[in-house]
């Protein structure tokens, strides 16, 4: 044992001319590389604080509490206050109120249906239809949404509602929310150990039960993720909610009529030379209600890892 | 062959197995043609290397390979005079309570509700007094009652291993089935737990018939009263624990028990 130290030590100082040139090569590729991820990831970082600065500095003056609970005012009033020096006054709650009530049908169409063929993919998972049915689950993620804006045009808003509706929206919406809903109920049903589904089926459990009452509640968390990842990415669509809901200049509740929403208020804010400073507040609130809902996921998931 | 030796000095019996195969596919048999029965309200343990087949055999005893539909299952197990395979699984499986090696309470339910889960699961409706009473006993037989007893509606995932597997237990004891089959119940649990459940076992057989698989040769020689060897799927042979261990009867076991393959 001492004998083999000593030999190794013995190397150690033979070669150690050699070793103290390869480190300090080493050590000057190694700074060299860490600066370069430390400068790239600022990069990256800055890109979200200038995005949500730009947004505080240019939207926070419009927002107040009429922000929350009037309707978007018309460009000849917009116009009267720009010139008098005032803020625009009037809000955004035809947009609010209009993004809440179509992703809330398009999570209750999205849902059902998302848990459901996950859990299909999960049961069936190394069969090949699952595979062919995943594989156009993936299809269906990558389909540009103006492209799901138009099919649901030809499907929905001409035959089925003749004309612009939230039903029309929420639709678009599901099927945008759908993809991510199957995968995430997939993934976090295979989290759920197996052990837990063979005691339940030790205890003569209907297998239907076991998805019901073992299954989905173990995997909650990762579900509830899923869900507020797609409601977080559908809100802030607008290319598919112009071909099925247009917009609406008051607040409707009406499923077969149409309705505004924040993302289609921007744009609308956008085409209007006198109502650019609602913009960047309407912009904002987009902004904040996304962060908050990310943040919400993965709150939620770092609680399930505890 | 000795297999069959201790067969017939088996009374009462509760549970017997007529030729029984089952196999990963058609050519790839993981039990080969067992015949046995078990003793009423005593401990048998299965022993043997592992791949021998003993956990294939305990898991058709109450047809949990039936989740997997790849699994292939040719022969008779009768509980009592009932084919086995002629039960509703769910009558089966509360005659037939199956505890895992690893610890598996729900982490979703309470510890109260851990305990009935078996009612919950299948929609049996209970009274609250019997559903207390249930909790409380089944408890009390695995003594784990006075640990828990203020915390019944928490969570169970702040107990110790040995105490989640003393409530996979009471879990299981809550159904008041005849048998109890243990898969290597202590091989994920530290001496004293070990030691705890091994007592725990010992004070069950007067009401319940027992079934254990186990590595743990000192295991089976310290609790179990009946003993069954198994290699490559056949069972080698089966005698009383004492007989087996002072005196074994087939050269195999005899490698096995003292230490020369497993």
């Amino acid at each position: 044992m001492i004998n083999q130290l000593s030999i190794l030590l013995k190397k150690e100082k033979a070669s150690s001319n050699v070793i103290y040139f390869s480190m300090n090569e080493r050590k000057i590729k190694n700074s060299f590389f860490r600066i370069g991820i430390i400068l790239f990831s600022l990069v990256t970082i800055s890109m979200v604080f200038m995005i949500v600065g730009t947004l505080l500095y240019k939207g926070y003056h419009q927002i107040n509490w009429a922000f929350f609970t009037q309707v978007a005012p018309d460009t000849f009033t917009a116009m009267m206050a720009k010139s008098s020096g005032q803020s625009i006054p009037g809000g955004i709650v035809n947009g609010i109120t209009g993004s809440v009530y179509l992703v809330l049908i398009a999570s209750l169409i999205a849902i059902p249906l998302g848990v459901l063929i996950g859990v299909f993919l999960y049961e069936n998972g190394k069969k090949r239809y699952a595979g062919i049915i995943r594989d156009i689950v993936d299809i269906l993620q990558g389909v540009p949404s103006i492209v799901i804006g138009l099919i649901v045009y030809i499907w929905v808003v001409v035959p089925i509602t003749k004309g612009y509706s939230v039903f029309a929206g929420s639709v678009a919406l599901a099927i945008m929310m759908l993809p991510l809903i199957i995968r995430s109920t997939e993934e976090s049903l295979k989290m759920v150990p197996e052990t837990l589904k063979e005691a339940a089926i030790a205890l003569g459990t209907p297998y239907y039960k076991v998805i019901l009452k073992v299954l989905i509640p173990s995997s909650i968390t990762g579900l509830t993720t899923g869900i507020l990842l797609a409601v977080s990415r559908v809100l802030g669509e607008t290319a598919p909610l112009m071909l099925t809901t247009l917009g609406n200049p008051a607040i409707n509740w009406n499923v077969s009529k149409p309705v505004s929403a924040v993302p289609l208020l921007i744009w609308q804010f956008y085409n209007d030379p006198n109502m650019v400073d609602l913009i960047w507040s309407s912009t904002l609130f987009l902004m904040a209600f996304v962060l908050v809902l990310n943040l919400l996921s993965k709150w939620i998931a770092a609680r399930q890892k505890r | 062959m000795k297999t069959n030796d201790i067969n017939n000095n088996i009374t009462p019996s509760i549970l017997s197995i007529e030729n029984l195969s089952i196999g990963y596919g058609e050519d790839k048999l993981a039990v080969k043609d067992v015949t046995t029965r078990f003793k009423k309200n005593a401990i048998t343990a299965i022993m043997g290397p592992s791949g021998c087949g003993k956990t294939t055999l305990l898991r058709a005893i109450n047809r949990m390979h039936e989740l997997y539909p790849n699994i292939v299952c040719k022969g008779k197990i009768k509980l009592f005079d009932d084919d086995i395979y002629e039960m509703s699984t769910i009558d089966l499986r509360k005659e037939v309570g199956m505890v895992f090696q690893r610890p598996n309470p729900f982490p979703t339910m309470s510890i109260y509700e851990n305990v009935i889960a078996g009612y919950k699961l299948n929609g049996i409706k209970l009274k609250r007094s019997e559903r207390d009473e249930i909790v409380e006993t089944s408890l009390k037989n695995v003594t784990l009652w006075d640990e828990v007893k203020n915390s019944l509606h928490k969570k169970g995932n702040f107990l110790s291993g040995g105490q989640q597997q003393r409530l996979c237990i009471a879990r299981t004891l809550a159904f008041k089935p005849k048998v109890i089959l243990l898969d290597e119940p202590t091989s994920a649990l530290d001496p004293i737990a070990t030691s705890k459940i091994e007592d725990l076992l010992v004070d069950l057989k007067k009401d319940y018939t027992i079934i254990m698989v186990t590595h743990n040769m000192s295991q089976a020689a310290r609790i179990s009263d009946n003993a069954m060897f198994m290699y490559l799927g056949e069972l080698i042979e089966y005698n009383s624990t004492k007989v087996m261990f002072t005196n074994p009867g087939d050269p195999r076991t005899e490698a096995y028990l003292t230490g020369k393959f497993g």
